[in-house]
């Protein structure tokens, strides 16, 4: 009985999803289909926690639901009600749906082939053994900060250099034209502090519970989301020297940690037992301020003050300085 | 751990049933996100969802004795109310 | 006798997510629906979580559940009121 009813919430839930993916892709209004897609972000977070994953559980709510959601409604708010129309030919619609049918394929039988694999050496097992001189007691945490420490660099380096991306792509995100409930102010008094000590609940615990710098700093940046949109008129005035310093300091201190790890052990990021535990917190910490101010700054969007004026101007100037020179010396032979 | 009280099977599927018929209060109200003739009556349902979520991982918590999901429900109730202030309080880039 | 109790809140708790899911579902404007929604947020997870606080024996996680409840409650309020504005000056723009 316990196993039925086991198995009837999870052949739900998967139905679910593929019903939420499936319209998503095929519906033709985008509010639709961005709806959706927030709801397919939430239910995926209960399939987490269904499976036992806490930590991911934690990252799809915090990621998914927070900061995704602010950021993709915000996008369709105005949006036109036109619908979107595919102006592709059959014959290459035809090539992309059989792809992802050949593709679909591929990965169920990589599933199945992996569920049904014989008793073999596992990498949970070595994690497991290795975790009493990791620092923490969170596998997965170990797994991220000390036996991937590398991938996790490059993690950052991917979040700064979309952020870069978007503030060079995108315009500043305009005033809010309409008044600001004075409810939602007074709830912002308190939901703020709220949020930034339940961030830094997360950064701490995630030596030996679910949580994390990617986490924390994702709840940092939904928190300063939050107080920009509820209080307009005051419009934060980026501080650009603070924000470049902001925006790097958690790779720097990820490099900096690694290359003095390598003077010690020979090894880059090979970190010493003894202290693996305090450069993983000192890492984090610099990681969450990071996160938090790359993911609020792609929403915010927009060119901090300075970050082109250096750059354009700078080369309107010396244009005209050097055509100013050349009638100089054309009229002077002339 | 939990003390006896969980191990008792009518408990757990009293909880199972609770847990599927809370599934399937999301999904009907999954349709309003499908209809809902504006954007407003599409957020409601991620509201709904939002609740209906914590309310599931409260009671996955229970069953399969994990404590860290109690984490994640404070983490949903926190953030839900950000989407919707993104919804209601932004201008976006559109004309 | 402690999880009959533990049991009946749940379900109570559950009757309200249902019936505010088809309300969502059924009633014919936005502000109905968000009613119907403000109930499944507000009575049902407060049953819920009462279920859930029953159940479970460490009072951390007690404390836990009862900070969720009440952002859960302050969140809904908070959502209801700024969507139904939203939705009200969007349709004063319109005439």
């Amino acid at each position: 009985m316990i196993e039925l009813l086991w198995s009837i919430f999870d052949i739900m839930l998967v139905l679910l999803l593929l019903a939420l993916a499936w319209t998503t892709c095929s519906t033709q209004d985008v509010k639709r289909a961005v709806t959706l897609f927030i709801a397919m972000g939430l239910l995926l977070a209960i399939v987490w926690a269904r499976l036992k994953a806490p930590d991911l559980a934690l990252a799809e709510a915090v990621i998914g639901a927070g900061i995704s959601g602010a950021l993709l409604l915000s996008a369709i708010k105005d949006y036109p009600v036109t619908p979107m129309v595919s102006h592709r030919s059959r014959l290459i619609e035809g090539i992309i749906n059989s792809l992802t049918l050949a593709l679909t394929i591929l990965m169920s039988w990589a599933v199945w082939h992996g569920l049904n694999m014989s008793d073999g050496i596992r990498l949970s097992e070595q994690v497991f053994s290795q975790l009493p001189v990791s620092g923490v007691s969170n596998p997965v945490t170990a797994v991220l900060l000390n036996y991937r420490a590398y991938d996790t660099l490059l993690e950052l380096a991917v979040v700064l250099t979309a952020v870069l991306t978007v503030l060079t792509l995108n315009e500043k995100r305009s005033d809010y034209q309409g008044s600001t409930s004075p409810l939602l102010q007074g709830m912002t008094r308190w939901l703020v502090p709220l949020l930034v000590v339940t961030s830094g609940y997360l950064l701490w615990v995630g030596a030996h519970a679910p949580g994390g710098a990617f986490q924390a700093g994702a709840m940092l940046a939904a928190a300063m989301i939050l107080l920009q949109l509820a209080y307009p008129s005051r419009r934060a005035e980026f501080n650009n020297y603070l924000l470049k310093i902001l925006l790097v300091i958690g790779i720097f201190t990820f490099v900096l940690v690694g290359l003095w790890m390598m003077s010690r052990n020979d090894d880059f990021l090979a970190f010493t037992p003894a202290w693996a535990g305090t450069l993983i917190l000192i890492i984090e910490t610099a990681a969450t301020i990071s996160i938090a101010s790359a993911l609020t700054l792609a929403y915010l969007g927009g060119r901090p003050g300075g970050w082109e004026g250096r750059g354009s101007e700078g080369k309107a100037r010396e244009d005209t300085h050097r055509t100013s020179r050349s009638i100089t010396e054309n009229g002077g032979a002339g | 751990m939990m003390t006896g009280g969980a191990s008792t099977s009518i408990l757990t599927i009293a909880l199972l049933i609770a847990l599927n018929l809370l599934l399937l209060s999301l999904l009907i109200g999954l349709f309003r996100a499908w209809l809902g003739p504006s954007v407003e009556d599409r957020f409601s349902a991620i509201l709904l969802i939002g609740t209906g979520g914590v309310a599931i991982l409260l009671i996955l918590a229970i069953l399969l004795q994990i404590t860290a999901l109690y984490d994640v429900a404070l983490v949903l109730a926190l953030l839900a109310v950000v989407g919707t202030v993104a919804l209601t309080q932004s201008e976006s880039n559109h004309d | 006798m402690i999880d009959t109790l533990a049991i009946l809140a749940i379900f109570s708790g559950l009757f309200f997510f249902l019936s505010g899911s088809i309300g969502l579902l059924r009633l014919p404007d936005l502000f109905t629906r968000l009613h119907a929604l403000a109930k499944a947020d507000n009575v049902g997870l407060a049953l819920v979580a009462l279920g859930v606080i029953i159940l479970e024996p460490a009072v951390v996680n007690d404390i836990k559940i009862v900070i969720i409840w009440l952002l859960v409650m302050a969140a809904s309020a908070i959502s209801s009121h700024l969507v139904a504005r939203h939705a009200l000056r969007e349709n004063r723009n319109d005439d």
